[in-house]
């Protein structure tokens, strides 16, 4: 086995682990919320898949950054795992979201700041996956895809700040449900046990999606060179 | 040439086109105008609540409108393989940006002081004497932020098998920020009584921030 299988083999395992004590904790050792009940478990994925959704689209950034400066296609495909892992924790995001508003908020979706945030972010990053859908030659995609992806990221402290104020300007529609009042050690502990697991998903996941692209080229310089020789 | 100067001669070159061909204009006014319409058969605008959203009615409309416009921007360019001439030739392109985006700036602001009679007609708007600054400020920035970030996305979209259809779903999720802080700088400037001394600002550094980020990035979007 190479390095890199072992490696990838270790996070799989570690992945499992965390996960299956993390699903245990949260539901035979984190207690039960005295006001939401039981629907405040959802807490211990939606969380960490947001938090870990944004560190995928800091690595977006990053890798943009770096195939602009380096050109390597290896940072391309790094890009694209990351905004792919990124968008789909948002959409997961968005939809343990509101599962978790109907029954304590009474509604689905309220224009908060958090929530639109949300929103906003997987409009830009789902607007960067179709950018890449559509531009063939893999050099001219791999640029302008970096373009976006640095570009969406400048956004995301205009868009932060600009959503805040504008909610605090006007009537909250809903009141408390809020996490940072003060957290029970064991819901706590809870919460980062799941954190690190959904990290160690997104890194299982990225790794993969980045094995795939790197593969893809694979076949697609032994094709040309196929089809060279052919001709 | 020098970077100023390679964006007054890209500038020259676009307002020369546009005063010839009128296409940016002409069609994104017209769209403007009938969004303005679609807005009065949907909902019935002439009550006082509806006239509170009037400014956010006018930027919805001008948004699409300005997607329009700011779609041609690199059309001509495409359909004469002048882009490749642009990309290739020896001068600073964060020059060719700013000429593409104070041309683009210009064609947006035209449309909005064309659209805003228009506008108050059909809303029944009054315009506050003393907030005419603010209006025009508020215009000022907003298209300039509408210019900055559609002028890049607007030569990556150029580049794709999509072309035109890609613009709007890169460019007006990035522009929520300047669109919120528009709308409500818009919103004081016809009465309304929200301070928007926040919303100016917040306008001032989107505009900084995607004027220089344009600069840095667009030489990859022309790059063949």
């Amino acid at each position: 086995m190479t390095r890199d299988r072992i490696i990838s083999r270790f996070i799989d395992v570690a992945l499992l682990a965390t996960l299956a004590i993390g699903m245990w904790m949260v539901f035979f050792y984190a207690p039960i919320e005295s006001e939401m009940g039981i629907v405040q478990k959802i807490f211990y994925v939606h969380v960490p898949l947001a938090w870990n959704a944004f560190l995928g689209f800091g690595v977006v950034f990053v890798s943009s950054f770096r195939y602009l400066a380096t050109r390597d296609p290896r940072w391309d495909a790094r890009a694209l795992a990351a905004a792919e892992v990124g968008v789909l924790f948002t959409t997961l995001v968005l939809i343990t979201g509101p599962i978790w508003a109907k029954p304590v908020w009474g509604i689905w979706w309220t224009w908060d700041a958090r929530l639109t945030l949300t929103l906003v972010l997987w409009l830009i990053y789902a607007g960067y996956l179709l950018l890449r859908r559509y531009v063939e030659s893999p050099e001219r995609r791999a640029v302008l895809a970096a373009v976006v992806g640095i570009s969406g990221f400048v956004d995301v402290p205009l868009v932060y700040f600009a959503i805040r104020w504008w909610r605090t300007q006007h009537p909250q529609p809903v009141i408390g449900g809020g996490s940072d009042s003060g957290l029970d050690p064991r819901m706590a502990a809870t919460l980062w046990v799941c954190a690190a697991a959904f990290l160690l998903l997104f890194v299982a996941l990225f790794r993969r999606r980045v094995a795939i692209e790197q593969m893809r080229r694979d076949v697609d310089v032994l094709r040309d060179s196929a089809e060279g020789s052919a001709a | 040439m020098s970077t100023l100067r390679t964006a007054g001669v890209v500038l020259w070159k676009d307002l020369r086109i546009e005063w010839r061909t009128r296409d940016a204009l002409s069609a994104s006014l017209v769209f403007g105008i009938l969004t303005l319409v679609i807005f009065n058969f949907a909902l019935d605008v002439n009550t006082p609540e509806m006239r509170r959203l009037a400014a956010g009615f006018f930027w919805v409309a001008f948004s699409f409108a300005g997607t329009l416009a700011l779609n041609r921007s690199f059309a001509l360019e495409k359909e004469a393989g002048a882009g490749r001439a642009l990309a290739l030739a020896p001068v600073d392109p964060a020059g060719v940006y700013l000429g593409k985006f104070f041309a683009n700036w210009l064609f947006l602001l035209s449309t909005q002081l064309i659209l805003l009679p228009i506008f108050m007609l059909f809303f029944d708007v009054p315009l506050a004497g003393e907030r005419v600054l603010a209006l025009l400020a508020s215009f000022l920035l907003g298209s300039c932020a509408f210019a900055a970030t559609g002028t890049l996305f607007s030569a990556v979209a150029v580049n794709t098998r999509m072309r035109d259809l890609l613009l709007p779903l890169l460019f007006l999720p990035t522009v929520v920020p300047a669109l919120i802080a528009a709308v409500s700088t818009t919103a004081w400037a016809l009465g309304g009584a929200d301070s928007p001394s926040f919303w100016f600002k917040l306008l001032i550094v989107f505009d900084v921030v995607f004027v220089t980020t344009g600069i840095l990035v667009f030489e990859y979007a022309i790059e063949e």
